[in-house]
């Protein structure tokens, strides 16, 4: 299996070196360098402004970096600089290896046209050209996120939220991707749904032996999907290491504030 | 020339030269939406605005014009449309297919095979084939150039999942020269397979949305469908009613207020030379003016 390969050369998948970004004066994120590796889910949590959001858009090439560089690893096995890709494969990258999860669902979804065709939008954009099977792989995937198949041709508008941001999810792990970025998946949903969520993508992110990268301010939710932890403020990583250690050990003031700053149930 | 207070064909020439070189462009380029800096016509949009400019810029005095309305010959438009380059260029009109070196069709292709001295000339809404699913410019100019057209099966999907079948009957999207997807203006699915390697030039113009494109002539035009959803042209169940044609695109005409209802052919010179030929079809009115003209003559 070409995952297992990876695994066992080493080679991480996507490699931050020195990212920066800065909006004139204002320096959104300053010096981020880390290296992902397969099967590996990283958080990065801070406060609203500390750059969280700016950095996933670095990483996955939506925005240009004003310093430093993103490398991927792309199926070939060669490692790669994003911002030296073309236009027309970093799309393709976008529609096939990697995956975009949106807090607003309606950001990553056609929210006119029917759950299957949601689903099937990326398998046809690589060139599937057979209804029944694009059919069946939707209903598959809408299975997989515990969405009812009799509402395959609903359109999302009719989904509640939570139904909404597993489809998300569905639409864009049918293409086997080996990246997923999200960006506050759970954000907005209230907390039996996101607990169902978690859950679902916990299990997903197991079984497919995905590479993550999610930002969340919500610091559970980085507790319970990830391996690592990265804490942001004011644009820079100020702490890092794996999750437990970060969130049961906080070294940094910062840190040990945001974990305190959890109300106890 | 009739009126010589118009420059020939009503456009100034620096208008036509800047036409005729997107025309150039569009037809270098099958399928590939060309830019163009229309004009404010005498007439409405969607009344043809920008088939009138592409028709004005090819125009030269030998012409012989054709103007079709949904296949019709004696619609508003296409008379006012003939009678406005007969005024303005002076050119010999005609209501025949085969004579015409230029046809100016709005909703049809001719049921007449087309020749190689021939020009159809398309008046276009709406160019952009993405626009419904996409509505920024800017994306679906990118899509294009990408060659990213999966979306335009995201249409066809929803069709065969709402009704079981590919239900889009017009402006039915195809593929020219295996590159650009392009709408074909809002002609019937029936009339797409007529453009696939067609042997008169075909242009599009669309006036509001200042495009024009092209196909050349023996130009590969494909419809786009899935594996096991292929293409089907739209087909009837009756005859025309008034020629007999059994594979010609019929009109249906309401006859009176107790659902009475008749299907004719939609292109009216086809339908009329059939008649002329001696093709009678159920309701022909046809033998009725036989006997009423040897009545009078009697």
């Amino acid at each position: 299996m070409a995952e297992q390969d990876l695994l066992e050369t080493g080679q991480p998948l996507l490699i931050a070196d020195s990212l920066s970004k800065s909006y004139g004066r204002i320096a959104a994120c300053r010096d981020v360098s880390f290296s992902l590796y397969p099967g590996e889910v990283l958080a990065i949590v801070g406060e609203s402004g500390s750059g969280k959001s700016t950095l996933l858009q670095l990483l996955s090439g939506q925005l240009a970096a004003s310093g430093g560089q993103v490398s991927y690893r792309m199926r070939d096995g060669i490692t790669r600089d994003l911002a030296a890709l073309g236009e027309a494969e970093r799309r393709l990258l976008f529609r096939t290896d990697w995956g975009f999860v949106h807090q607003d669902p309606a950001q990553g979804l056609r929210m006119a046209v029917s759950a299957g065709a949601n689903v099937g939008e990326r398998l046809m954009a690589v060139g599937w050209n057979h209804y029944g099977r694009i059919r069946e792989s939707a209903s598959d995937w809408l299975t997989r996120v515990e969405i009812d198949v009799a509402r395959i041709d609903d359109a999302p508008r009719t989904y509640s939220g939570g139904m909404r941001q597993r489809l998300q999810i569905a639409r864009n792990l049918v293409t086997g991707p080996r990246l997923v970025f999200m960006d506050e998946p759970t954000g907005g949903l209230d907390v039996s749904v996101q607990a169902r969520l978690l859950d679902l993508l916990r299990n997903l992110v197991a079984e497919l032996h995905l590479a993550v990268v999610i930002v969340t301010h919500d610091l559970a939710v980085a507790r319970l999907l990830s391996h690592r932890v990265m804490v942001m403020k004011g644009g820079r990583v100020i702490e890092t290491g794996l999750t437990d250690q970060v969130l049961d050990d906080p070294r940094e003031p910062y840190t040990q504030l945001l974990v305190s700053s959890i109300l106890p149930p | 020339m009739n009126a010589p207070a118009y420059n020939f064909a009503y456009l100034d020439e620096q208008t036509k030269r800047m036409i005729r070189r997107a025309i150039l462009k569009a037809i270098a380029i099958p399928g590939y939406q060309v830019p163009f800096a229309s004009r404010e016509m005498p007439m409405p949009y969607g009344w043809g605005t920008g088939g009138v400019q592409v028709t004005a810029a090819i125009l030269g005095p030998q012409d012989v014009l054709k103007v079709i309305d949904q296949g019709s010959d004696d619609t508003t438009n296409a008379i006012s449309i003939r009678k406005f380059f007969a005024k303005t260029a002076g050119v010999a009109t005609t209501t025949s297919t085969g004579e015409a070196t230029v046809i100016q069709t709005r909703h049809r292709i001719p049921e007449a095979a087309l020749h190689e001295r021939q020009v159809l000339v398309y008046q276009v809404p709406i160019p952009e084939p993405l626009r419904f699913l996409e509505p920024r410019e800017t994306e679906t100019r990118r899509m294009h150039a990408l060659a990213e057209y999966g979306l335009m099966h995201v249409k066809l999907y929803e069709d065969i999942a709402r009704f079981g079948h590919i239900a889009t009957a017009y402006a039915y999207p195809v593929k020219v020269n295996a590159r650009y997807v392009m709408d074909p203006s809002p002609t019937p699915k029936f009339d797409n397979p007529k453009m696939d390697n067609c042997p008169a030039l075909q242009l599009f113009g669309a006036g509001r949305e200042k495009r024009i494109y092209a196909i050349p002539p023996y130009t590969q035009v494909v419809s786009l469908d899935f594996e096991d959803h292929p293409f089907e042209p739209y087909r009837f169940n009756v005859p025309c009613a008034l020629c007999g044609a059994e594979n010609s695109y019929l009109d249906e005409i309401v006859t009176d207020d107790k659902g009475s209802r008749m299907f004719v052919c939609s292109d009216t010179d086809y339908c009329e030379g059939r008649q002329a030929a001696g093709h009678h079809g159920a309701l022909s009115a046809a033998p009725y003016k036989d006997k009423a003209q040897e009545v009078s003559n009697g």
